[in-house]
């Protein structure tokens, strides 16, 4: 069957799309806890102020089965709850701030050694795959790619347990984006 | 300085000359002027493999409420418009349903308005409708939402932009390489012709499958009319879904 086409997000998804913790995959305190954050930038090298970030990644041992309850709702108002504090549901989902920049919390992910980041914006008419890495792990994408190129894709730690990494739709240092078929 | 509607329907016109069939837009298409600092330059890279996006999120009944498909019982009062309901399947592009997967709606109220800052157009908003939906795909792929028919509404890509009357859908399949955010239109918009996100889609017959059909069988007497939208998601390749690439 042919696929239906896709389109753009548009600039009107912030009340919808987004979710409180989004992008907490790991609560606050959270032993082993690291920070990913970043800017979304145009070809112009302007910060993106409405795009929308999905990141989707193994658990600390690897396992890519997800579980529920990104986006739990409370039952009684039908609010946002939050997540509860306990499940890795290996998803996350943050919209970039009027700065353009996104931040999440998770753990560095086993076995799989990469976060998929999946990126909407206003302008963008198809979604674009991407991944970050957080160390230069000789990985098979990673060893596929010259060095300028490679180095789009990983992330720059800045201090203890935080990470830098920053997407360039269009442009010189442009990030790597996926063909995944 | 912003250019006539003639401009952006030439463009669009010689674009629909050249189109090459495919499914989906291209990124780099002028008519809408938002994608030309928008779009990446380079090609995409396929990845020597792909383990975590041939898997993909999870949802389930504690993602979603019963009442998130009801667009209209929102709020204390009932929203201003025509109640519609929207239903349809989510397959892959085998056909086969792509169960208890999230699916996510939003849209302006029936004036044309979204209840968002950035959004000044004139039109009332209205204080019984939000426009945001959510649920869960049933054993069969199935979706169902009741709203009120969306308006039309300018925007600023060009002079005398109008967008057609659309609901903006988000959807999740089995691998994180077949997520969708897409547009459903209503048949027979007069609008479509103006309009270079729908026109993005040079393909006419990929056109097509972005337009529900009004279904007079879902339609509920003394309450609602009914559309029908199925929902194929693509990627990844059955290869790489058989040999786990």
């Amino acid at each position: 069957m042919r696929p239906t086409p896709s389109q753009t997000v548009g600039p009107f998804y912030g009340y919808a799309l987004p979710f409180r913790d989004g992008g907490d995959l790991v609560p606050s305190g959270h032993p082993g806890a690291i920070s990913v954050h970043g800017y979304v930038y145009d070809g112009a090298g302007a910060p993106v102020p409405d795009a929308l970030l999905e990141f989707w990644q193994a658990d600390a041992a690897g396992n890519l089965d997800g579980r529920p309850g990104s986006m739990r709702r409370d039952e009684v108002d039908g609010s946002f709850a939050g997540r509860d504090g306990v499940t890795f549901t290996g998803f996350g989902r943050v919209a970039t701030d009027l700065d353009g920049h996104w931040a999440i919390r998770t753990v560095p992910p086993g076995e799989v050694p990469y976060i998929a980041v999946c990126v909407f914006a206003r302008g963008l008419l198809h979604h674009l795959y991407t991944r970050v890495y957080l160390e230069d792990s000789g990985e098979a994408l990673l060893a596929s790619l010259p060095g300028d190129r490679r180095a789009t894709l990983i992330a720059e730690p800045e201090r203890d347990g935080v990470y830098r990494f920053d997407i360039r739709i269009q442009g010189d240092a442009e990030t790597v984006f996926l063909d995944l078929g | 300085m912003p250019e006539p509607q003639d401009v952006i329907s030439r463009e669009i016109a010689e674009l629909a000359a050249k189109s090459d069939g495919a499914d989906h837009p291209s990124r780099d298409y002028p008519p809408y002027r938002s994608s030309g600092l928008r779009h990446p330059h380079r090609p995409l890279v396929a990845p020597p493999e792909a383990y975590a996006e041939l898997r993909g999120p999870v949802f389930g009944a504690s993602d979603v409420t019963p009442l998130d498909g009801d667009l209209t019982r929102q709020h204390l009062g009932e929203p201003l418009g025509e109640r519609i309901t929207v239903t349809g399947r989510v397959l892959d592009r085998d056909g086969r349903p792509v169960r208890n997967q999230l699916v996510e709606v939003w849209q302006a109220n029936a004036s044309g308005r979204y209840p968002h800052l950035r959004d000044q157009h004139p039109a009332p908003l209205d204080p019984n409708f939000t426009g945001t939906g959510r649920c869960l795909t049933d054993a069969y792929g199935g979706y169902t939402f009741t709203t009120i028919k969306p308006g039309a509404y300018p925007w600023k890509n060009h002079v005398n932009a109008w967008r057609p009357a659309h609901i903006h859908f988000s959807v999740f399949g089995t691998a994180f390489a077949q997520r969708l955010v897409t547009q459903m239109y209503f048949p027979g918009d007069p609008l479509f012709a103006y309009d270079p996100i729908l026109q993005s889609v040079t393909d006419e017959k990929a056109r097509e499958r972005l337009v529900a059909a009004y279904d007079h069988d879902l339609s509920q007497p003394e309450w609602s009319l009914g559309y029908r939208w199925d929902i194929v998601l693509d990627g990844p390749s059955a290869t790489w879904m058989e040999e786990g690439r």
